[in-house]
């Protein structure tokens, strides 16, 4: 799961990381966001959108999408 | 008058809380594996950083079974008191609108604070003059309020915004300077300053115990 600040909130952990990129010779990199990733194994995965927007992720402040590995399809979920 | 304060692992201000409750009442611990409350007439979830704050703060906190009890107390109409990493608990589970974020300057902050009373029919904002400002202390990491506007023109409107940061005193970049909401009922209150540690004299204000003794007397 992929889960991310919603667009429009203020994200201050992005911003720190964008501050810091000149010094380090990147330039032209904006829109910095930093969220968080939860890797996880299920035998049903059927069930784990309803697991993000209950525990994983708050849907108030947060997107999330879900990616499916070795089952050769991705699945984005939060609309 | 009977006060509940709850103990998740990881609390750590339920001993001032406990303190506070106890200056207008009996006060007594509640463990977060307990389902009954017994028969407490107010309960107040208390600051610390509970399970660890992992995931997001109050995430995990709020699938306690103490918190499941709570949730049905509050329903009820009953007096609940969310401070700090409470006021994060209360949100996560839905009784409180709103969410809590890192600080827009990422830094803890801890000071005295000034804060102006709202205009909320609640038990908590008894003893307090709608615009009268009191001194408390704030002490958090993820304490910047935010609800989407509409939800913040509803709060407004609603009368649920219980304090706000005076002007020019916003610790953390809150949405419109909100430092506690109430449920639209007015029995659930959350807020990131700290009431509990406004006690005594020897800490330089008591503002804090007012709003403990509001409830005291609303139950008198």
């Amino acid at each position: 799961m992929l889960i991310r600040p919603k667009e429009g909130i203020l994200d201050p952990q992005g911003k720190a990381v964008e501050r810091a990129l000149p010094a380090l010779g990147f330039e032209g990199i904006e829109h910095v966001r930093v969220g968080r990733m939860v890797e996880l194994e299920a035998e049903d995965p059927g069930r784990l959108a309803e697991l993000c927007e209950k525990l994983l992720a708050n849907p108030l402040i947060e997107d999330f999408e879900i990616e499916e590995i070795n089952a050769a399809s991705s699945v984005p979920t939060n609309p | 008058m009977n006060w509940g304060v709850l103990q998740f692992p990881g609390s750590c201000d339920e001993r001032d809380a406990l303190h506070a409750c106890g200056l207008t009442g009996e006060a007594r611990l509640i463990w977060h594996e307990e389902r009954d409350l017994g028969g407490v007439d107010a309960i107040v979830v208390p600051g610390g950083f509970s399970y660890g704050d992992y995931l997001r703060a109050g995430a995990i906190a709020r699938f306690s079974p103490a918190m499941e009890a709570v949730s049905e107390f509050a329903s009820d109409g009953r007096p609940v008191l969310g401070i700090c990493n409470g006021f994060q608990v209360l949100c996560e589970a839905g009784l409180l609108p709103g969410a809590l974020l890192r600080n827009d300057n990422l830094r803890f902050v801890f000071r005295q604070v000034e804060l102006v009373a709202g205009e909320c029919d609640s038990p908590f904002l008894r003893e307090f003059e709608p615009g009268e400002r009191i001194s408390v202390p704030v002490k958090h990491g993820e304490g910047r309020y935010y609800a989407p506007e509409e939800m913040l023109d509803e709060i407004e409107a609603r009368r649920q915004v219980a304090f706000r940061y005076a002007p020019g005193q916003n610790p953390n970049g809150s949405a419109r300077d909100i430092a506690g909401v109430t449920n639209e009922a007015g029995n659930v209150l959350g807020l990131m300053p700290h009431p509990e540690h406004a006690v005594d004299e020897m800490t330089g204000s008591t503002d804090g115990l007012r709003l403990f003794a509001g409830v005291a007397g609303a139950l008198v």
